[in-house]
């Protein structure tokens, strides 16, 4: 194998794929990226059995073969390489590596032990990447985070006609957020659970490359139990977790609600890290909202305690609610609008956290309920 | 009171009733023999006899041996079968709990009479602080004299105590004492009385620390005082180490605080023999996250951490522990915490001993209650409060989970299922 490849095309390729290398290898093959060149161009792979990348890159290829060697080395290589040529040649159980005036020789581990990476599973259609990108990580900060929870850990994302919709929630938050895609079958409707973490790299990574990601989720045919994204010449697989029994989350939106309040969302965010600095780890803030304006406070009466008042327009009985703050913060940072509408039913249920446009209208397709810390028994 | 043996004992003069006591004003007060005491106390048929309260079934412990029992070798922590071996002719007796919180209710008063300051250690122990009552109640020694007065005369029981400047010197005088006796421990002779003692007699060293030191050629808390502190950090480490070298010079700064709080509320079980079914296993978290819930609840406070301990047949112990999101006091949490622990810990092997623990305590009252996503507004807190209610009122046995009742009934294993 013997390439030439140009320096930025080759550190983006390795970055791309070494991210999702395992931190602890089950087997030490699997700390490495496969570099694999055929017919001018170079494809870079890792898999740990669970997620799998691969991105193409175009070279020019004197000789065609693979080689495979540490992930996490290659990565940081390329990353402090100059902006110059890179020529990389297999020369017995070594790749050379010149860049300039810099070379490296790095052993390699044998091509033959390397595992299959999976196929991607059936194209279900296509998503605007940025807008993609996006929806994910306003769905995937509500997911949760313990591995012992592992339903919680996901994405629920059901295809629906021309409609994408993720969910995910942690049992404390709940995100739903629908957006119009491109199905190559319109009549499509699937429903997989995709592992929160994965989704919301990989949607971060693709999205600012622009154009179409690619989605492949197949139902009853190969690839099932799999989910694969694609923009681009990259490709992402991720094992699918069991969403069999995932509960009918939706209906846990309340149907309607007691009371309302218009907030601007960099104002209100701004004023709960500051109040919320006296919080401890399971304590709140405190919401009061009144036809006055909108007051937030954290802290006990032993202790620090803080509180600040801001402008918000609120309709309804007035009322105090608790959230954690870092919650609250979680949902206001993704609503990607100026104003947020809070709506209420009382300081015990649920609350929803919308996006809403300059006339105060709530802007479709995007609802964060967050449930409130009860202060007292 | 497991230590007791330890420790060599004497009619020393220095430190008898009537030695220097006047800056010595920390009591530390022990019930002799205490449960078997209680148990002489109510049936004098038994008394002059080897008395042996414990757990009878084939894994139980001694709980409390009276002295008689005693003279065989018989001691608390033993395996009762052990104890049978020694003392064939001793009354074996199942711990009555109730009798021996109402007898530990009735002795701590008296020393509440005497100072507000007491820190019951256990049903049995505490520490008083008699600073304050001196000048109504006379020296430390005379106080120690009135209270071992008036447990004998009012509760017919005896009691030993230990009279210093600190709390670990006053817990190794009480020891000393033992049984039905009075030491005290001058400020000018702490070190003489603290030196000669086998490095054991410290709090905080045990048969392991102590194995470790001697083979650093350690043996009395003199050779530990005059040990280099970097020698002694090798051999049990920093913290230790720093700790170990203060009591050694009789330093204790620790002050009587009555406001003894928990840090921890947990229960375990040894089974009768080592158990292989999870569904018993299941069974038996169960039962200890109920008990556990109780006492917690009854004690208004929740806990943010949940643990659980798991005893293989070989010995080995394994502890695993989850933080909550949100404290709790309910038992169905914490059951399905220590489930969920045990599930993924999967030993697959027999288990000796199953333990529930709950940390991260705080009251309850005013305590933040993170609310979940679709949990019923009234969920397993309020059906646990109610079942507390009940309980209070017609006892414990009158309502629990549904699937311990065959543990409470045998008789419903046998009966045919219902058509």
């Amino acid at each position: 194998m013997k390439f030439r490849v140009e320096r930025d095309a080759l550190a983006e390729a390795v970055a791309w794929t070494a991210k999702s290398l395992p931190n602890r290898p089950s087997v030490p093959v699997l700390a490495g990226v496969m570099l694999r060149v055929t017919d001018g161009n170079l494809r870079v792979s890792g898999f740990d059995y669970e997620v799998s990348s691969q991105v193409t890159v175009e070279v020019q290829g004197d000789a065609d073969g693979a080689a495979l060697v540490s992930g996490r080395l290659l990565a940081e290589i390329t990353k402090a390489l100059p902006a110059k040529p890179v020529d990389i040649a297999a020369v017995g159980a070594h790749l050379e590596l010149v860049c300039g005036s810099a070379r490296f020789t790095l052993p390699t581990m044998p091509v033959e032990d390397y595992p299959a990476l999976p196929e991607m599973p059936q194209s279900a259609g296509t998503v605007d990447a940025a807008a993609f990108a996006t929806a994910v990580a306003q769905v995937a900060v509500a997911a949760g985070r313990d591995e012992t929870l592992p339903m919680m850990t996901g994405v629920r994302v059901e295809l629906s006609g021309s409609t994408l919709s993720m969910l995910a929630t942690d049992r404390y938050r709940l995100a739903l957020r629908e957006i119009q895609w491109r199905p190559d079958d319109p009549e499509v409707s699937i429903n997989a659970l995709v592992p929160a973490r994965t989704l919301n790299d990989t949607a971060k990574a693709l999205g600012p490359l622009g154009g179409e990601v690619t989605l492949a989720l197949a139902q009853g045919a190969a690839g099932e139990g799999m989910v694969g994204l694609a923009g681009g010449t990259r490709r992402t697989t991720s094992r699918l977790l069991d969403g069999a029994n995932y509960p009918p989350v939706r209906s846990l939106f309340p149907a309607t609600h007691n009371a309302e309040a218009r907030v601007p969302v960099s104002t209100l965010i701004e004023v709960v890290k500051r109040v919320a600095l006296v919080a401890e780890r399971t304590t709140p803030v405190l919401l009061s909202f009144s036809a006055d304006g909108l007051v937030v406070e954290a802290g006990g009466s032993e202790e620090a305690r803080a509180s600040e008042a801001m402008e918000a327009t609120f309709t309804g009985e007035a009322l105090t609610i608790g959230f954690n703050p870092q919650y609250l913060i979680d949902g206001l940072a993704n609503l990607g609008s100026q104003t947020a509408m809070l709506s209420f039913v009382d300081a015990f249920k649920p609350a929803v956290i919308s996006p809403a446009g300059e006339d105060g209208e709530v802007i479709p397709g995007y609802r964060y309920l967050i449930m409130p810390i009860r202060v007292s028994r | 009171m497991g230590r007791s043996q330890s420790l060599p004992r004497g009619g020393d003069p220095r430190f008898g009733p009537d030695a220097d006591d006047s800056d010595s004003p920390i009591l530390h007060v022990d019930m002799d023999a205490f449960f078997a005491a209680v148990e002489v106390r109510r049936r004098p048929e038994l008394r002059g006899k080897a008395v042996i309260v414990g757990g009878v079934g084939p894994r139980g412990v001694v709980s409390s041996a009276s002295y008689e029992a005693r003279r065989y070798g018989v001691r608390s922590a033993m395996p009762t079968s052990q104890a049978r071996a020694r003392c064939p002719h001793a009354v074996y007796l199942p711990p009555d709990f109730s009798a021996y919180t109402a007898a530990s209710r009735a002795v701590m008063q008296i020393f509440r009479d005497v100072t507000p300051l007491v820190e019951p250690l256990s049903l049995d122990e505490a520490f008083l602080d008699v600073t304050g009552a001196r000048r109504l109640f006379g020296s430390p020694a005379a106080i120690a004299r009135l209270i071992r007065r008036r447990v004998a005369d009012e509760q017919a029981l005896t009691c030993s105590v230990g009279v210093a400047p600190s709390k670990f010197l006053a817990k190794l005088g009480s020891t000393r004492a033992k049984p039905d006796g009075l030491l005290v421990v001058p400020p000018g002779q702490v070190l003489d009385f603290l030196h000669p003692l086998p490095v054991d007699a410290l709090w905080g060293v045990g048969e392991r620390a102590a194995e470790t030191l001697r083979r650093f050629g350690l043996a009395t808390v003199g050779d530990l005082a005059e040990a280099p502190l970097g020698m002694l950090r090798r051999a049990v480490g920093a913290a230790s180490a720093a700790h170990l070298h203060e009591l050694a010079w009789g330093r204790d700064p620790r002050r009587v605080s009555p406001e003894h709080v928990d840090k921890s509320i947990g229960a375990e079980v040894t089974f009768d023999a080592d158990v292989a079914d999870p569904l018993e296993i299941r069974r038996a978290l169960l039962a200890l996250s109920a008990k556990v819930g109780v006492r917690l609840r009854g004690s208004g406070q929740v806990g943010r951490t949940v643990s659980l301990k798991v005893r293989l047949a070989d010995f080995r112990t394994v502890n695993r522990s989850r933080t909550l999101g949100v404290p709790t006091d309910t038992a169905r949490e914490m059951f399905d915490t220590v489930w969920a622990l045990y599930t993924a810990l999967d030993p697959g092997e027999r288990i000796r001993l199953v333990g529930v623990r709950v940390e991260g305590l705080a009251p309850a009252q005013g305590a933040p209650r993170q609310l979940t996503l679709g949990a019923p507004e009234r969920g397993w807190r309020e059906a646990e409060a109610v079942a507390d209610a009940a309980a209070a009122r017609f006892g414990r046995s009158v309502i629990g989970p549904a699937s311990l009742l065959a543990d409470r009934d045998s008789r419903r294993k046998e009966n045919p299922p219902h058509p």
